[in-house]
């Protein structure tokens, strides 16, 4: 099979002071490649901990981690944030824009800090890379708008854009609706998977919301830090 | 990331916030600014002193009596008695003779000393200095009017007195058309026989308030010391400015001969108009040095502002790190990102500083022109390079640790800051 994602036996343990708290306690699967998975699980069973640890956003206690073919649980602050650059595409609940930048720039930040030969110092690739994935989110006539300037789902379309100018292995998006109105939220996850279909990125959602993990085509359960009937 | 684009974002973010990076800038503006003025003022005094020093003419020496351990300063051994033998006007006429004293040009004996001038009720004490007709020739005096004194009133110990322009001025109120008037000097009639032509600061600070009177009459009736031909200083004019060294050396050979003084036991001091511009250019130098420092004091200042706003810019931007980490921003681009600011910020109040400090410097020099002190301050380029070099040294040292502080910010902890 084509994994993009193994995790084996991770764990994650947080030290608060004198005690210790186990976020994960052991948690293995595989994402094939092209699959959109949920991630579900009450609050305090280490989703957050699980998605940041899938996202290279940290590094699992113990266990092994392989996204992409990359071993990536030993690997150093700057390594996790080429692999990042390279690898994942994240969209958050609240956008995560810089405010004072256009749509267009925002979605050429990932590129900026691309090592990638194509991208090093190639102001014009990277705008015309950045313009093609904002064509690809439908907002083409919104490239110079400031995000203060953009509706909710404008702004999610933007944050979007920029998790897949890269062409990232993963996409992993957090609450991609919370903040949005049943409407708006729907058309995001429309867009998501849509994009899951025409370009075969992997999708990765957390969320709290059964009705999005409907329209997934598997959920990873957690409780309390353990997988909880992973099907 | 490249530089130009860290350049182009750091100008974007700093322009986000314009009253606060503008009272950052000042802070280095006033630094630098100060900096650059300071040292201007320093070095325009020190080129004014030297420069006047220079007109005097750099040929002249001075002889004092005392060795020069004892010697205070210019004049500070006239005073120091003990067992050095005093100079005398036999000591002059050795010095002038020309077969064992080649570089010598001429020699000009005076006693000096404090004497209280008076005309129609107007007192002014200043200093009396008494001087034989070659003191014109060594000092390189001119006469705005009336004549110096000469053989003849030497002779005849008349009472006669030439005045320098101020000290015409203070007792007449007016410096032209006083020859032939009598004033006083300590309740002794003296006629006014010539006024000198101003000539600003010099050695001795400005000698244009003295008034000179034939060394004779002093000897005997103002100044009295306690032998007949005993004189406070030597006038010596060196043939060149080339030769002072070597006219030094001849004199000094001929006092100790005089004198019997043992070698390296000297009881008189040759000061040249070299030692002069030495020692004023050590201490204008160290004035410069001070002020400058000063003023890098308060460049310092604007430094800790910069680190102080770079530190709230860190917090306060928090979840931007973050999210420029999770979207794989490396520790070194974060850490380029906010130098660059801070580098930004002194290098605008570095450029906008220099250009404050000259105007400064200029307003300095139109106020001194103003009040007719030929005083110019000089804006160096070392100066300007120096508080360039200084601020932008000074935005980096200062960015350092906001900078490291931005980069150390786990991603997910700074992501989730509110």
């Amino acid at each position: 099979m084509d994994w993009v994602i193994e995790a084996r036996d991770l764990k994650k343990i947080y030290k608060m002071g004198e005690v210790e708290v186990e976020a994960l306690r052991g948690v293995s699967f595989t994402i094939q490649r092209g699959e959109v998975v949920a991630i579900m699980g009450p609050s305090g069973s280490g989703k957050s901990t699980l998605m940041n640890t899938l996202g290279c956003l940290d590094r699992p206690s113990f266990g092994e981690y392989v996204l992409d073919g990359e071993a990536v649980a030993s690997l150093s602050d700057d390594q996790l944030a080429d692999i990042r650059n390279r690898k994942v595409g994240f969209v958050f609940q609240s956008f995560n824009l810089l405010s004072r930048q256009t749509a267009i720039t925002n979605v050429e930040l990932p590129l900026r800090y691309s090592t990638h030969a194509r991208y090093l110092g190639n102001r014009r690739g990277r705008r015309e890379q950045a313009i093609q994935s904002l064509k690809a989110v439908g907002l083409e006539d919104r490239m110079t708008h400031r995000p203060t300037e953009l509706s909710g789902g404008q702004q999610q379309r933007v944050a979007i854009a920029r998790a897949i100018v890269n062409n990232p292995a993963i996409i992993m998006a957090d609450e991609p609706t919370g903040n949005l109105d049943s409407k708006v939220g729907k058309e995001i996850m429309n867009l998501l998977l849509n994009l899951n279909k025409e370009s075969g990125t992997t999708l990765i959602i957390v969320t709290h919301d059964p009705v999005i993990a409907e329209q997934t085509q598997r959920v990873i359960r957690l409780r309390d830090g353990l997988l909880d009937g992973a099907s | 990331m490249t530089i130009a684009q860290a350049f182009l974002e750091a100008l974007e973010s700093l322009s986000g916030n314009k009253l606060r990076s503008g009272l950052t800038v000042l802070g280095i503006v006033i630094g630098v600014a100060a900096v650059i003025s300071m040292l201007a003022v320093g070095n325009g005094a020190q080129a004014s002193i030297t420069g006047s020093i220079t007109s005097i003419g750099t040929n002249l020496l001075f002889v004092f009596r005392g060795s020069p351990e004892s010697q205070q300063g210019p004049g500070g051994g006239r005073g120091s008695g003990n067992n050095d033998r005093p100079l005398t006007l036999a000591d002059a006429e050795a010095i002038s003779d020309p077969f064992a004293a080649p570089s010598v040009e001429s020699v000009a004996p005076a006693i000096q000393g404090n004497g209280v001038l008076s005309f129609g009720g107007e007192n002014s004490s200043t200093t009396i200095s008494g001087v034989t007709p070659d003191y014109s020739t060594v000092r390189n005096l001119e006469l705005a009017e009336g004549e110096f004194i000469n053989q003849e009133h030497m002779l005849g110990r008349m009472s006669v007195v030439v005045l320098g322009p101020e000290a015409a001025d203070t007792i007449f109120g007016r410096h032209d058309g006083v020859v032939g008037e009598t004033i006083r000097i300590e309740n002794q009639p003296f006629r006014v026989i010539g006024v000198l032509v101003a000539r600003g600061g010099g050695a001795f600070g400005s000698e244009d308030g003295e008034a000179y009177i034939p060394f004779t009459t002093a000897q005997a009736r103002l100044l009295k010391r306690s032998s007949r031909d005993q004189v406070d200083i030597l006038f010596v004019q060196a043939t060149t400015a080339e030769s002072v060294t070597q006219a030094s050396d001849e004199i000094a050979n001929i006092l100790r001969q005089r004198h019997r003084t043992p070698i390296g036991a000297d009881d008189f001091t040759v000061f040249t108009q070299q030692d002069f511009l030495q020692t004023f250019e050590t201490i204008t130098g160290v004035l410069t040095i001070f002020l400058g420092g000063i003023a890098g004091i308060s460049l310092l200042v604007g430094g800790i502002g910069i680190m102080n706003i770079m530190l709230v810019s860190v917090t306060e931007r928090t979840r931007e790190i973050g999210l420029r980490k999770a979207l794989g921003a490396r520790r070194r681009d974060i850490v380029i990102q906010f130098l660059t600011e801070s580098s930004l910020l002194s290098l605008i109040g570095g450029i906008i500083g220099i250009i404050f400090g000259w105007l400064i410097s200029f307003a300095v020099g139109q106020i001194a022109a103003a009040n007719d002190t030929a005083f110019i301050p000089i804006v160096g380029g070392d100066a300007v390079l120096l508080a360039t070099v200084f601020s932008a040294a000074v935005g980096l040292f200062f960015g350092i640790y906001p900078a490291n502080r931005a980069a150390g910010l786990e991603p997910v902890e700074a992501l989730r800051y509110e």
